[in-house]
Parts: C-alpha cells; sequence; structure tokens
C-alpha cells in the first residue's frame, strides 16, 4: 500500500489529506503537524477568537473523529525536522521516521518576527496562542499601538476596538491599502479606521519599541512617542521552508515547484499553501500566495494531482481574497498589481457603504476587482476574471447589479 | 443520494463555493447562498465536497439522503 505524508496541519495540510480521500486515493495518509492541538484555522485568530465570539473548539479544523473516519492518521505535536528526498523519508524532532511514497509540503508561514526584542506585551498574531495571549493583554486594558497598515494589522486595530480598546495604527507608508489597491481607493480605508475611533499615524516608521507589558513605549520616525500597554507586529509573515535546507529541494522564498505544484527536480514531493512557489501559468511566472482560499484550492489540486498522476493539472488559480474590517466585507479578487485604470462603482464611504471598484490592465480586460458589502458583484467579478473578460463588459454588469440593487436604473456612479 | 445543506445564517457570502461549482451554488443580492439544486449524482460528489469544504465558515455540507 502506498503512502502520503503531508507535512504541517495548516489549513493546506488538512484539506490536501482529506481531499486525497474524496479523489478515492486508496493508500495511507498521514497528516504530521508541530503543534500538539487539533488542527485549526486562522482566519478567525485575528478576528472572532480574538474577540471571543468564538472559541478555540469552534476554530478546530479536523476532529479526531473526523480524522479516523476519512483513515487520516494524524502525528501531531512533532515538527518535522528534514526530510530525504532519495530515500523518501521524513525525520520528525521527536526522532521517528515516517517512510513515504509521495510527500506534500504544508508547513504554511510564520508571522515575520518583531525587530524589538521587548520581553512582555508585544505580540504577533499567526498561531492561536499568540491570539489567545493577546486577548488576554487586550483585556487588561490600555492603549494599543498596532504597527503594520495591512490586513492582519487592520482586523487586529478593529478587533481590539470592539473590545474597547484606545487604538493607534502606525505604518510607513502614506496609504497602506493604497500599495494594493491604488490611492484613491486606499484612502477609504485609512478613512474607515478614522471613522470607527482608530488613530492612523501613516507615513510614520516605528524606530524603537522599549519597556514591558502596561508600560510599554513606540517612538516613531517623527520623533514622537506613543504609550502602549500592548503592542502588536503585523508586519509580513516568511515561509516556514527552513527544515528544508539539505533537503536538496530548490528554496526561493519557499519550496519552488512547477506549474502542477510538484517540487522541482522530484516527481513525488508537492507543496501547497503559503510555503509554495510554484509556477502559474497565467502570469508567467512563479508566485507564493498566503490566502486561505489559495491554499484550500492548491491543496486540492495536489490532492487530484497525486491520485490522477497520468493527468497533471496545472494550477492557475484567480487570486481572492478577504478581510472583515469593522462593519465592512472587504473581497478582493484577482491582481491589482496589474492595472493601468480602475473606475469606483456604488459608496466606498460611510457605515452604509456598498460598492467596489474594477482594475483593468493595459490589454483591456478586466483583472482585479475590490468590493465593500456586495457579495453578489464579487462573484460576478470572480467570473468575469476567470473568463478574462473586457474590462468595459465588467464594468457594465456590475454597474446592472448596482442598478439592480438600487432599484434605480443608472443612479450609482 | 447525496443531498446538498446550506446554514443561510452562517454564510457571510465569501463565495468560494459559486467558484468551485457555479453549477451548484450561487449568491444572492443579499450575499447569502442559493442552492441551484439539492439531490446529486455520485459522479458529482468529489468536486461538490471539495467545494463545500472551500467555504471559510464550514456553512456547507453534503448528506446522505
Amino acid at each position: 500500500m502506498s503512502t502520503t505524508v503531508v507535512v504541517g496541519s495548516s489549513v493546506a495540510g488538512v484539506r490536501t489529506a482529506q481531499a486525497l480521500r474524496t479523489e478515492g486515493y486508496d493508500g495511507r495518509v498521514v497528516l504530521v503537524g508541530a503543534e500538539p492541538g487539533p488542527p485549526y484555522d486562522k482566519p478567525p485568530l485575528s478576528k472572532q477568537f480574538l474577540s471571543g465570539a468564538r472559541q478555540a473548539h469552534e476554530v478546530t479544523l479536523l476532529t479526531a473523529q473526523e480524522a479516523h473516519l476519512a483513515r487520516i492518521e494524524l502525528r501531531l505535536g512533532s515538527a518535522a525536522r528534514c526530510l530525504d528526498v532519495a530515500a523518501r523519508r521524513l525525520r520528525l524532532a521527536d526522532g521517528a521516521e515516517l517512510a513515504y511514497d509521495t510527500c506534500v509540503i504544508a508547513t504554511g508561514a510564520a508571522a515575520r518576527p518583531s525587530p524589538w526584542p521587548v520581553r512582555s506585551g508585544l505580540h504577533v498574531v499567526r498561531t492561536l496562542a499568540d491570539s489567545a495571549a493577546l486577548r488576554a493583554d487586550l483585556l487588561r486594558g490600555g492603549p494599543v499601538v498596532v504597527v503594520g497598515g495591512g490586513f492582519v494589522g487592520a482586523e487586529v486595530a478593529a478587533t481590539a476596538r470592539g473590545l474597547g480598546c484606545a487604538v493607534t495604527v502606525v505604518d510607513p507608508l502614506p496609504v497602506p491599502m493604497g500599495r494594493l489597491l491604488g490611492p484613491e481607493v486606499g484612502a477609504h480605508f485609512t478613512a474607515l479606521h478614522e471613522r470607527h475611533g482608530v488613530a492612523t499615524r501613516f507615513g510614520t516608521g516605528v524606530e524603537a519599541v522599549t519597556g514591558e507589558s502596561g508600560r510599554l513605549r513606540v517612538a516613531l520616525t517623527d520623533k514622537t512617542v506613543l504609550p502602549a500597554a500592548t503592542v502588536v507586529v503585523g508586519i509580513g509573515a516568511v515561509p516556514n521552508d527552513r527544515w528544508l535546507a539539505g533537503s536538496g529541494l530548490l528554496l526561493d522564498d519557499g519550496v519552488v515547484c512547477d506549474e502542477f505544484c510538484r517540487a522541482v527536480g522530484t516527481g513525488d514531493v508537492y507543496a501547497a499553501g503559503d510555503v509554495a512557489r510554484w509556477y502559474h501559468p497565467g502570469h508567467g511566472t512563479r508566485v507564493r500566495v498566503e490566502h486561505w482560499t489559495n491554499a484550500v484550492d492548491q491543496a486540492a489540486l495536489v490532492a487530484r494531482n497525486i491520485t490522477r498522476p497520468e493527468h497533471p493539472q496545472p494550477y492557475a488559480p484567480v487570486p481572492y481574497v478577504w478581510s472583515d474590517q469593522y462593519d465592512w466585507k472587504i473581497q478582493i479578487a484577482g491582481t491589482p498589481a496589474d492595472a493601468t485604470r480602475h473606475t469606483v462603482v456604488g459608496r466606498l464611504s460611510g457605515g452604509t457603504a456598498r460598492g467596489g471598484a474594477l482594475y483593468g490592465d493595459d490589454s483591456g480586460r478586466l483583472c482585479a476587482a475590490v468590493t465593500v458589502n456586495w457579495p453578489r458583484a464579487l462573484v460576478e467579478c470572480r467570473r468575469l476574471l476567470a473568463g478574462q473578460a473586457p474590462f468595459d463588459t465588467a464594468l457594465d454588469r456590475v454597474d446592472r447589479l448596482a442598478a439592480r440593487a438600487a432599484g434605480r436604473p443608472g443612479a450609482t456612479r | 443520494m447525496p443531498v446538498l445543506k446550506a446554514d443561510f445564517g452562517a454564510c457571510q457570502g465569501y463565495a468560494n463555493c459559486v467558484a468551485g461549482a457555479p453549477d451548484a451554488y450561487d449568491i444572492d443580492d443579499d450575499g447569502t447562498v442559493v442552492l441551484l439544486k439539492e439531490r446529486i449524482g455520485a459522479e458529482d460528489l468529489p468536486r461538490l465536497q471539495e467545494a463545500a469544504r472551500s467555504c471559510p465558515v464550514s456553512a456547507l455540507t453534503i448528506e446522505d439522503a
């Protein structure tokens, strides 16, 4: 009987193991995880779990019983230590060795560590334990400084504000979300913080963080100092690929894979999720994506390619990510970085915002869309993106949706 | 025959299901999932199971009936 070892109890790892069974894989499936508890989902760690709306057991991705029913052998509590590609063996930190016929690397990414050596009160948010520790500090009260105005920083700021904290978000970019969405649309995201009483210090870097929990001082590049009880650092993530040094696998900010998500130079090692840098045939380059939906989609594709190796499918997804901040449900599809123009539809300001922006590239096609509180339009845009629709066609469709929603043809723009 | 189920209260309109199985799921103007069919054939089960599992809030299930 053949054995597939899935390394990493991330959503990519769990979904690969489950999808192998769904696809009819009949061999052994072993899921290896560094953390001792059941695999859990990460999006709630900056939102519902941090706020207390959901408990730990409500963010579990795979219970022991579900694993048993799907014949997934759980090997939790011991990190993968090294991979011997030639001998097809995986060694764990506890000394155990697992032989495999196929290996899937799904070890995810870790929070980029804080550059400031502070003993207590400074947090990153990546694991369940991180989020629980931050929650305990937020509940003690006192001002909170969030370093980083990206998705994680903005979500933590919104949650902390919801818990009653005074919150300031600091980011060296003048319009943090502008890097992704352009300055005009990005400005609406800055206003979102301010409308909810969260202060922003954008265009300002952090020079140092000193002190300890309850009595921290955040020194900014403009020479002002923010006192803080708690500091949260959300400055990105780094792939967990260091354990593969010496494995012979090609690493370049992630495991380098072909279009079928196979590690280059191998026939029996795959990667999925945050740790995978694969050749995206649609973009014509290697990309690494840290979004939940990518992890799930890539996991399903890897499971298919393992189960049906004679007909491997290339992986060319349309990127999709969501973020829930305050009273906004934000959804982004496609690649806004490719845009040469954009058009706003509907309304992107205020508590009853419902709108979006469509982005077009220099070939005249729709290349991305962002929507706020408007899932219907986002669904339409994902379809249009998958079909490589012209920008004008897409704009017309979304305009019609807006008119239908407003009940007043043509009144939304 | 497997039957599609949805927890309409849990649905947040993330719409991964629509991308995975547009023949079975859609999103309405209020941002809530719509089931386009109820009973599905065994040959569609793997694809629809993966679409259901792509829901970030686990609002979708497929039950045996």
